[in-house]
């Protein structure tokens, strides 16, 4: 396991860049960025990203980087990786997306490549919600979350993504989070080196809209881990494995309060005593599933 | 086959339908990767091209989206490190893909597309009509329209060789069913002629590569998006010569050309002409001989290859010696009249002989057009003339409401 002294000094994604203070998205992308290195294209759809790299003629990105709509990212990643294979060029292609542009509106395009198996590496940094267009839900917002269009608490649970990828049988899927950055570091490398279809999905805290002070952005991710709100783990080949970070908190006793999460974050604060329990629910049974698959062959 | 194919020997005619035409074109322009999606009557393109490329070994990939959004967004992926890109739509698949084709018209890609023209529900509909591949001419795309096989097959290869020099993407159109299902003759010439007519290693300023990152296509401000428009519309406008251009060396090569941007048609002395796309010129032109036999009407046919560019100048010197000009249509502006009569009209105005305009509509949702209606459209053009009668601002051709309102009757 990589140590934090072990991070390399260099920066593909500069300093100065579009994002809001105490962004997760670019602490992400910045580490991301450092574990793949030099030769890598990067293919960005519609999100906060598309505005973080900065305005033309600046951009915050040293490798190349191709801008798609909406949901394009997946099949310009595909049309991508054909191409620089027929020209004999061996680099990676990643995919960089938000979870609108993964869990809704670019859904089949990610699935179609999946089911390609296409040899790119795929990457959500999952905030929860629309933030670009000011914080609207996607399906990756939790239940009860508030966003601009959910003005009283979002009714439905999280699409569960990684499992959905991990059916299409691709060899590499994952979580990862910004407050655990040897962990996220590690399990890029390890994609980085792996041929077909890999996803990976980064719980990325958004200052504005999750009402957060800017400062608690890390602090939030991590206590997303502790309390299970958040899970932390791998399926390479079709095999479960709870990582590290979260190993601890897949027993309820270990979890800290949910209260201890969602007091930090004002999308949060409208929760009743009610909402909480039916979000704790959904927690103990996911955390109960995982416990269960941990170790074993699920796909 | 040509004298000049015959005299080098280098001539290989296949019986082949315009789809086949188009998938031969492709594997001769040594595409790198095409994005493929089925949807009549484009599929059998795509179904040639899988089959060239499990069978002979080809170098080319293929790649079997789930949408046809993403078989334009494979094409843009491609192009954007410098590989040259193919697809092929019709009808509702390019209004699914439509967002991609304008980001790559905009991206000023050199991806070609082949839309075999079909029309567009609600209701369900199968038959030809042109309106689908009219919509990428205000997308930033060139859009090419041959009349038969052979140009088909022509037209894909010059399409390279235009985008490649103008990085403007181009969609060559051809008419559903009655090309992509028809079987013609055509001459394929010799691998060497098209390499040197498309060479690969042209300057690709555009492609990312990982020694000289860049970025493509992040925000601007509006600051600089007009003029980057402007730019796209001045390429265009000033491609009408290089479209002619391009088929001139075709010409040079293989003895086939087909006027560039316009072929005139019995134009030299005539009086009234009808404009047309695709392969409804064969029956254009066949009108025109049949009333200038019968009827002595001195008419012509002026056959629209290029749509975009448009080709202003050229449609110019030839309207200015004509009385009359009817514009068929197989397409439709609502409330408006055909799509290319209103920009023939937007051509002309400025004209100082101007001939009379009349937009024709017909044919829509693969309604048969025949020869007799071209007839008809010259006769009428020839009594508009004589003042006899007025300019309407649309004619319509094939109209039948009552058929329409006999099926309400019996309900």
């Amino acid at each position: 396991m990589t140590s934090i002294k072990q991070l390399p000094y260099e920066e593909y994604f500069l300093a100065g860049n579009g994002s809001c203070p105490g962004c997760g998205l670019t602490i992400g992308l910045r580490n991301v960025l450092k574990a793949l290195g030099k030769e890598v294209y990067m293919v960005v759809p519609a999100s906060c990203s598309s505005v973080v790299q900065s305005p033309f003629p600046n951009s915050s990105a040293t490798v190349p980087l191709l801008n798609t709509p909406f949901a394009a990212s997946a099949a310009a990643a595909s049309g991508m990786v054909r191409a620089l294979k027929v020209m004999g060029r061996d680099s990676v292609v990643m995919v960089w997306a938000g979870d609108g542009g993964t869990f809704d509106i670019g859904l089949a395009t990610v699935s179609g490549a999946a089911e390609r198996n296409e040899d790119l590496l795929y990457i959500c940094y999952d905030n929860e919600a629309y933030m670009n267009t000011g914080g609207h839900r996607s399906s990756a917002t939790p239940l009860g979350t508030f966003t601009g269009t959910t003005p009283t608490g979002k009714r439905e649970n999280k699409k569960n993504i990684p499992l959905i990828m991990a059916a299409h049988g691709i060899p590499y899927v994952a979580t990862a989070s910004i407050a655990f950055i040897t962990d996220l570091y590690d399990k890029i490398l390890k994609a980085k080196d792996m041929k077909g279809f890999r996803y990976i999905q980064i719980f990325s805290p958004c200052t504005p809209g999750w009402l957060l002070p800017t400062e608690k952005s890390v602090e939030s991710a991590k206590l997303a881990v502790q309390t299970g709100m958040y899970p932390l783990f791998e399926i390479e080949n079709g095999i479960f494995k709870i990582s590290a970070p979260s190993k601890a908190y897949l027993k309820k006793e270990k979890r800290k309060p949910l209260t201890d999460y969602f007091k930090l974050q004002g999308r949060f604060k409208h929760l009743k005593e009610e909402d909480i329990k039916l979000i704790e629910k959904w927690v103990d049974e996911i955390s109960e599933e995982y416990a269960s698959m941990d170790g074993k062959k699920v796909v | 086959m040509s004298i000049i194919e015959e005299k080098k020997g280098v001539s290989n005619v296949k019986v082949v339908t315009a789809n086949e035409a188009v998938a031969l074109a492709v594997k001769c322009a040594k595409v790198d990767v095409v994005g493929a999606y089925p949807i009549s009557p484009q599929t059998s393109i795509m179904e040639y091209l899988t089959k060239y490329i499990e069978t002979e070994n080809l170098s080319m990939e293929i790649v079997r989206v789930e949408s046809e959004h993403s078989a334009m967004a494979v094409a843009m992926g491609a192009a954007s490190v410098g590989a040259r890109a193919f697809t092929a739509t019709a009808s509702q698949g390019l209004l699914y893909m439509a967002e991609m084709v304008y980001w790559v018209g905009g991206s000023r890609l050199p991806v070609v597309m082949a839309i075999t023209s079909r029309a567009m529900g609600a209701p369900w509909i199968l038959g030809n009509e042109h309106t689908d591949v009219l919509l990428p001419r205000e997308w930033g795309w060139m859009v090419l329209f041959p009349e038969h096989n052979q140009e088909v097959f022509d037209t894909i290869i010059q399409a390279y060789r235009i985008a490649d020099k103008t990085l403007i993407p181009v969609v060559v159109g051809l008419d559903g069913f009655i090309l992509s299902h028809t079987t013609m003759p055509i001459s394929i010439p010799d691998q060497s002629v098209i390499d040197s007519f498309i060479p690969k290693d042209v300057p690709k300023p555009y492609a990312l590569n990982t020694s000289n990152p860049f970025t493509h296509g992040n925000a601007v401000h509006s600051n600089v998006y007009l003029e980057f428009r402007y730019d796209i519309f001045r390429t265009i406008e000033e491609s009408e010569d290089l479209v002619d251009q391009v088929d001139k060396e075709w010409e040079k090569l293989t003895g086939r050309s087909y006027g560039g941007v316009i072929e005139e048609y019995l134009l030299d002395d005539a009086e009234v002409a009808i404009v047309v796309i695709g392969a409804s010129s064969g029956d254009a032109k066949q009108a025109a001989k049949n009333v200038r036999e019968k009827y002595g009407i001195k008419a012509g046919v002026i056959r629209l290859r290029s749509i975009r560019p448009f080709p202003v100048k050229r449609l110019s010197q030839i309207a200015s010696k004509l009385k009359a000009i009817g514009v068929f249509d197989r397409n439709m502006s609502p409330g408006l009249g055909g799509m290319i009569a209103t920009e023939v009209k937007f051509a002309l105005y400025d004209l100082k002989d101007k001939p009379i305009v009349q937009s024709y509509i017909g044919g829509l949702g693969g309604k048969d057009v025949r020869i007799v209606d071209f007839e008809k459209i010259f006769t009428e053009l020839k009594e508009i003339v004589d003042g006899r009668i007025g300019v309407q601002r649309v004619r319509w051709v094939g109209l039948d409401l009552a058929a329409v309102d006999s099926y309400f009757e019996e309900v």
